[in-house]
């Protein structure tokens, strides 16, 4: 039988069947941030268990770290303690941890793929959805609860239910100004948060072979926003190009040997797929959320649904509750929706591909009156490689703040966030309420779209702006 | 963790769809270290008013379903966020049944790893529960997950299917890591092939 990529992962990394029990499955790589991680290590030292494989593990600290005054203590005492018990777990057990003072720190998922950690066909697990982020390398890659840390920590393997699998062929090229944020943000309100549940997700076509590896991490990275275990895209010349010479890529023969194997892993021709969903590239316009699901999307040059417009009664409701807590009327145009806080960051769109397109748009303009614009590099490498390509003083020339690197508005855990009844547009993933700060409305748009919208005050559709 | 027992008890009903794990447990209370308390901050930002008091239109809220083990609830809950702290402080709040059409992926396996049952019923199962707590508020279920049914005072008892090794570990209160443990000399081996067959991944 042909089989898929994820098969292939799946079949080279089972363990153990033993009928009646879930399959294990080895995992290659652990990664880790300090919100999820402290239960799994005080799990194994009650059980008085070690870490199986130390050097299988990459930490970092970014959820709750401060974007700046970052040479003072954190103010918050009860983050503070978090960080300072992941740094105590981390020597104790030997981990490799990019701390806040690391010049490597930054988003797990923006600093993992720096340093050329995750390969393709590995099975990578992370304490943290946005795991699927991995998946442009061609790597099995997804978020697990914190039991599941602890158990990955002291046996390296995790008892999994195999996924259905599910293609999402996106044909053609994407229009000017449409990026893989859009593509991400189309593919959900297409299928819906739940469409992929139950999925491993393989994107193919023309539009996904084009997209740069940055392009191909915000892909995946929201693939669980669509509802799925993960998301895959098939390794090729660009994945071998970005991965040589990285640190823990492999070298010398290794490399060769490492080539021939990531080269065996795509889908075969013909492989059955359970479910399979097809996009035209031509038609993604550039995206922006309306609601409080990434599902509630449509494209700049749309309208805010009416809660009549949808058939299904669940749907209908979601809406009206939806619009009321965004304080939206139906049918306004979503380039009339003014905002308050610019944020362009995160695991999704914190790279430097997504600073350059931002600073291009941004460039010769100010940020409207009222507004207020925050640029969070992903890692401390995008933000100094941001700086040697002089992008920082594109940003702070233009009224922009230009802070240190961390999850920041993505979760509002830091103390960066939207007060009540604040709207943002966000490069972010998730716009559910209270994401940014209770009451805050999110708005989840691309790079570019939200550096526009910091600029004019506004949504504006980035094909007719500057 | 606790073995999973036959109980009778409360059916509290939230009738939402797409309940996210940040609202399920909001991210300011992520930040303890510790696996208890989170309880008391469940559903946090719909519970509680601004000035910290009860708000009174949240359903949990309602005297009637004061102690309920059962919550029913709508389409796709627990998506978002793979945190745990999410069944943390919904089995800390004392429920460990969960009644819906769909969870999102990461959620329902966290469920198991904290003695939660989240039940799958079909959608006209669904409506007629929550037809029957709405006509009823209080009603007692009882849930059977040995003989995998559920029992409703006017006749919407239904069967349900769950995996039999995670029913297996519900009723034992077992430990996945120590039964994983029992197979360290496959692991062993394993790791022995996978060195030969990829050792760049195990280069220092």
């Amino acid at each position: 039988m042909k089989k898929t990529m994820y098969e292939k992962i799946w079949d080279s990394h089972l363990v153990v069947e033993v009928d009646g029990q879930a399959p294990l499955i080895y995992v290659d790589r652990h990664l880790m941030h300090e919100v999820t991680s402290p239960q799994a290590f005080e799990g194994l030292r009650l059980a008085n268990r070690k870490v199986r494989n130390p050097h299988s593990i990459l930490a970092t600290m970014d959820h709750c770290v401060p974007t700046k005054n970052r040479h003072l203590p954190i103010p918050d005492p009860i983050a503070r303690k978090q960080v300072e018990v992941m740094a105590e777990n981390c020597a104790e057990n030997g981990l490799n941890l990019y701390d806040m003072k690391n010049p490597n720190n930054g988003v797990i998922h923006v600093v993992v793929p720096e340093h050329g950690f995750v390969h393709p066909g590995m099975v990578v697990v992370c304490g943290d959805s946005h795991t699927a982020t991995h998946g442009a390398f061609g790597a099995l890659a997804f978020g697990i609860g914190t039991s599941e840390v602890e158990h990955v920590m002291a046996t390296q393997t995790l008892p999994q239910q195999k996924s259905k699998t599910m293609l999402v062929q996106v044909n053609g090229k994407l229009p000017k100004y449409s990026s893989a944020k859009d593509i991400a943000l189309a593919i959900i309100g297409k299928i819906g948060t739940a469409g992929g549940t139950g999925h491993v997700i393989e994107y193919a076509g023309e539009a996904i072979k084009l997209l740069s590896m940055e392009g191909r991490m915000t892909l995946c990275n929201m693939a669980i926003e669509a509802g799925a275990r993960a998301g895959l895209v098939a390794p090729d010349e660009k994945t071998y190009e970005y991965l040589k010479g990285k640190e823990f890529a492999p070298k010398g023969t290794q490399w060769d040997q490492a080539l021939a194997y990531w080269q065996s892993l795509p889908s075969e021709e013909g492989a059955a797929f359970d479910a399979i969903v097809e996009l035209d590239a031509a038609d993604i316009a550039p995206q922006v959320s309306w609601g409080t699901s990434p599902e509630q999307v449509v494209g700049v040059d749309g309208c805010v649904p009416a809660p009549e417009s949808f058939d299904n009664e669940g749907k209908r409701k979601a809406c009206e509750s939806a619009l009321a807590y965004m304080g939206l009327t139906a049918n306004t145009k979503m380039t009339d929706i003014s905002v308050d806080l610019v944020f362009i960051g995160s695991c999704t769109n914190g790279r430097i591909e997504d600073f350059r397109i931002a600073a291009e748009v941004t460039k010769g303009t100010k940020v409207a009156k009222g507004v207020k614009a925050i640029a969070v590099p992903g890692s401390y490498h995008v933000k100094h490689q941001a700086e040697d390509e002089g992008l920082d003083k594109i940003f702070i020339e233009a009224g922009w703040e230009w802070r240190d690197p961390g999850c920041s508005m993505c979760l509002a855990m830091n103390g960066d966030e939207l007060t009540k009844g604040q709207r943002s547009a966000s490069t972010s993933n998730r716009n559910f309420e209270g994401r940014q700060g209770k009451g805050g409305r999110t708005h989840l748009v691309s790079p570019a779209m939200a550096a526009a919208a910091a600029a004019a005050g506004h949504f504006v559709d980035i094909r007719n702006f500057g | 963790m606790e073995p999973y027992r036959k109980h009778e008890s409360i059916a509290a009903l939230m009738n939402r769809s797409n309940v996210d794990t940040d609202q399920i447990i909001p991210k300011q209370f992520l930040k303890r270290v510790e696996r208890s308390g989170f309880g008391a901050h469940l559903f946090h930002d719909w519970r509680f008013n601004d000035d910290g008091s009860d708000n009174a239109e949240f359903e949990l809220n309602k005297p009637v379903f004061k102690g309920a083990k059962i919550l029913v609830v709508g389409d796709n809950f627990g998506c978002g966020s793979s945190r745990e702290h999410a069944p943390w402080a919904i089995a800390d709040y004392g429920f460990n049944t969960i009644i819906s059409t769909s969870y999102a992926d990461i959620f329902y396996n966290n469920c198991f790893k904290n003695g939660i049952l989240p039940i799958k019923v079909n959608s006209q199962q669904l409506d007629s529960l929550m037809a029957e707590i709405n006509a009823n508020e209080g009603v007692r279920f009882v849930v059977d997950l040995e003989d995998k049914q559920v029992i409703t005072p006017a006749g919407n008892s239904f069967t349900f299917d769950i995996d039999p090794f995670r029913k297996g570990n519900l009723l034992s209160g077992l430990d996945d890591i120590g039964l994983t443990l029992k197979h360290l000399d496959k692991i062993g081996a394993y790791e022995e092939k996978h060195k030969k067959a990829f050792p760049w991944l195990w280069a220092q």
